[in-house]
């Protein structure tokens, strides 16, 4: 074949010049745009990484394991932080853990098509609760009503009260993420397990939940995930600002690595230029995307082995 | 008594061996019980709001809607708050959905399945995981940055506001309008390249149509979730505190701003009781503005999402 007809025919087969021209340049443009994906991770590491650097190089690094973390004094005791940041974390999952996963088991195994339907939303509007207004709730309604009228001594901003914001915060994630877990569960093992002669309770403890166990655990991982991220519950109702001394008080104020940083950033504790208090926000940032994300990697890794099963 | 009866009762028996199933029974309960706490919170939180904010309305009526900042409790007001809400309603769209919309677009019609598209998608999940409070070091460090050295002051106005929050939401956008798209059947698709159209002719009129209603939900949903966002403006440089604010849409658009979150953390944070009213008043509103976006999202999902 001669370069010539080869080029007739091949042309003919893809269609005229213009035709082929947009379909490049639609191709084009949709290939920028999701490059910009990359350039939006690249640019959040670079931010926080170069200032990050900057940050270490100015301060002397016993200043990480001061007394506390008082950044407008020097003192950037890490240990704080991630105190804070733990306490929260384990108060709101043993508060959303139990209460998602219970929900989620009645949802998908008891409750009828109708009335799932109906509740379901009503969680999704649950979720979609900006956080700071339940900083406030938690602040002016769960620390005295529910936190105080238990363990009277609480002070008014407390680590309980705001983990059980975030609690709340993140229930509606556990209970939409293993009801999708246990509703991928195939109903011939239901079936089976009922015509065993087992009960409905022996099916769902024994049969569904172990076959749907990594969704679960997927959830539970992404919720964590969810609670070491949330800033604004913790920066409205835990309350220390300026700084913290390290304490594992869960009655007393504290901080935590988000609310460090949104203290960081406001009013009378705001720090500008290029001062080592204001690089720690940075520091922070870093060590805040570090842990999240290997909490999601860890997560979508389980998600993505309930998908494979059946 | 006879025979058939004797063997009717002892089979029943055996059959409902312990009698009821109370076990059983209790875990129902305890069930119903944790989803019920979700609900009764979700109650709680918005009666107290209410409780608290309504007397505000009644009171101020909607002088409190008009009035700018103030640090004075009997003056202040949400005014500015709802204009940069109202901004953010216009930019955070324009800045993350055509974007969104295409990458979804690249990623399930284009993309070839090698490891560069692995990575992307990998990564735009994980930047969906991402606090929000990060991306607000993102908008200080690149947005805020460049406005100030393109000479508008500072650089902490609206705009470098609106561009964080459409970072953030962006794999938001993605992740739902890709599963939109995804739900739509090959068959749709090879129909238009049967009847001879272009892969660009067949996304155009075959496939946005159709995953339309899912990609618009996807969209309202982001919006929801960017117009409640405190944390990133925080660092991204909304203004805590009084200011005032320029007549023209150009100085708004550069100038000092706040949106109704930022308002309701500044004042949550304030100790006079007065203004524990007015951030209840505020919360209202803002709650007015994003659950009446998340009702509509699940509206659109429940009535026009095929099931294909």
């Amino acid at each position: 074949m001669t370069q010539a007809t080869r080029t007739a025919s091949g042309s003919s087969l893809v269609g005229r010049p213009g035709r082929r021209r947009s379909e490049r340049l639609a191709k084009a443009v949709l290939m920028a745009a999701a490059g910009l994906s990359i350039v939006i991770s690249v640019g959040i590491v670079l931010s926080v990484l170069a200032e990050s650097i900057m940050f270490l190089s100015q301060i002397e690094l016993s200043q990480l394991s001061a007394p506390g973390w008082f950044p407008r004094r020097g003192m950037y005791d890490l240990a704080t932080l991630f105190a804070g940041t733990l306490m929260i974390t384990v108060i709101a999952m043993l508060l959303a853990g139990p209460a998602g996963l219970l929900a989620a088991i009645w949802l998908s195994e008891y409750a009828g098509l109708g009335t799932r339907n109906r509740i379901k939303p009503v969680l999704e509007i649950l979720a979609g609760i900006p956080s700071v207004v339940l900083g406030f709730f938690a602040l002016t309604w769960i620390s005295p009503n529910v936190v105080k009228a238990i363990f009277p001594t609480a002070s008014t901003f407390n680590f309980l009260a705001a983990g059980i914001g975030v609690g709340i915060l993140t229930i509606p994630l556990v209970a939409s993420v293993s009801e999708d877990a246990m509703r991928a569960v195939p109903r011939s093992l239901r079936e089976a397990s009922y015509g065993l002669g087992a009960r409905r309770t022996t099916t769902v403890l024994r049969v569904v939940l172990p076959a749907s166990v990594s969704g679960v655990v997927a959830a539970f991982i992404l919720a964590i995930s969810r609670t070491v991220g949330e800033t604004m519950v913790v920066a409205v109702a835990a309350g220390a600002t300026g700084g913290s001394l390290f304490t594992l008080n869960p009655l007393g104020p504290g901080q935590t690595l988000t609310a460090a940083m949104a203290s960081l950033a406001t009013g009378s504790d705001q720090v500008t230029g290029d001062s080592a208090a204001y690089l720690s926000l940075f520091f922070l940032g870093l060590l805040l995307f570090l842990v999240t994300l290997a909490l999601n990697v860890v997560g979508d890794v389980f998600v993505r082995r309930t998908r494979q099963r059946y | 008594m006879s025979v058939s009866a004797v063997t009717t009762s002892s089979v029943q028996r055996s059959l409902r061996s312990g009698g009821r199933d109370w076990a059983g029974f209790v875990f129902e309960i305890v069930l119903l019980l944790s989803l019920l706490f979700a609900l009764v919170t979700l109650f709680v939180l918005l009666a107290d709001v209410l409780a608290k904010g309504l007397p505000v309305f009644a009171e101020r009526g909607l002088d409190f809607l008009t009035s700018p900042l103030s640090s004075r409790p009997s003056q202040a007001g949400v005014a500015q708050g709802i204009i940069g809400t109202l901004i953010m309603a216009v930019l955070v769209p324009l800045f993350a959905f055509p974007v969104g919309v295409l990458t979804a677009v690249y990623l399930e019609e284009y993309a070839p399945d090698n490891r560069l598209t692995r990575l992307i998608t990998v990564n735009i999940r994980n930047l969906a995981g991402v606090p929000s409070v990060v991306y607000g070091l993102l908008g200080l460090a690149v947005f805020v940055a460049a406005f100030a050295a393109l000479g508008f002051g500072n650089g902490r106005n609206i705009l470098a506001g609106a561009l964080t929050l459409a970072v953030l939401v962006l794999p938001l956008v993605i992740i739902t309008a890709s599963e939109a798209i995804r739900a739509v059947p090959s068959t749709i698709r090879e129909a238009g390249f049967g009847i001879g159209a272009s892969h660009w002719q067949v996304v155009r009129t075959l496939i946005l149509p159709s995953a339309a209603p899912g990609i618009l939900t996807g969209m309202v949903l982001a919006l929801s979730r960017a117009l409640g966002e405190t944390a990133p403006l925080i660092l991204a440089g909304a203004v805590m505190g009084s200011f005032s604010t320029g007549g023209s849409l150009g100085e708004i658009l550069t100038g000092p701003y706040t949106v109704l979150p930022i308002i309701v953390y500044d004042w949550a944070r304030k100790p006079q009781a007065d203004f524990r009213e007015l951030t209840s008043a505020a919360i209202i509103v803002l709650l007015a503005v994003t659950l009446f976006a998340n009702a509509i999202a699940i509206l659109l999902r429940n009535r026009y999402v095929r099931e294909w």
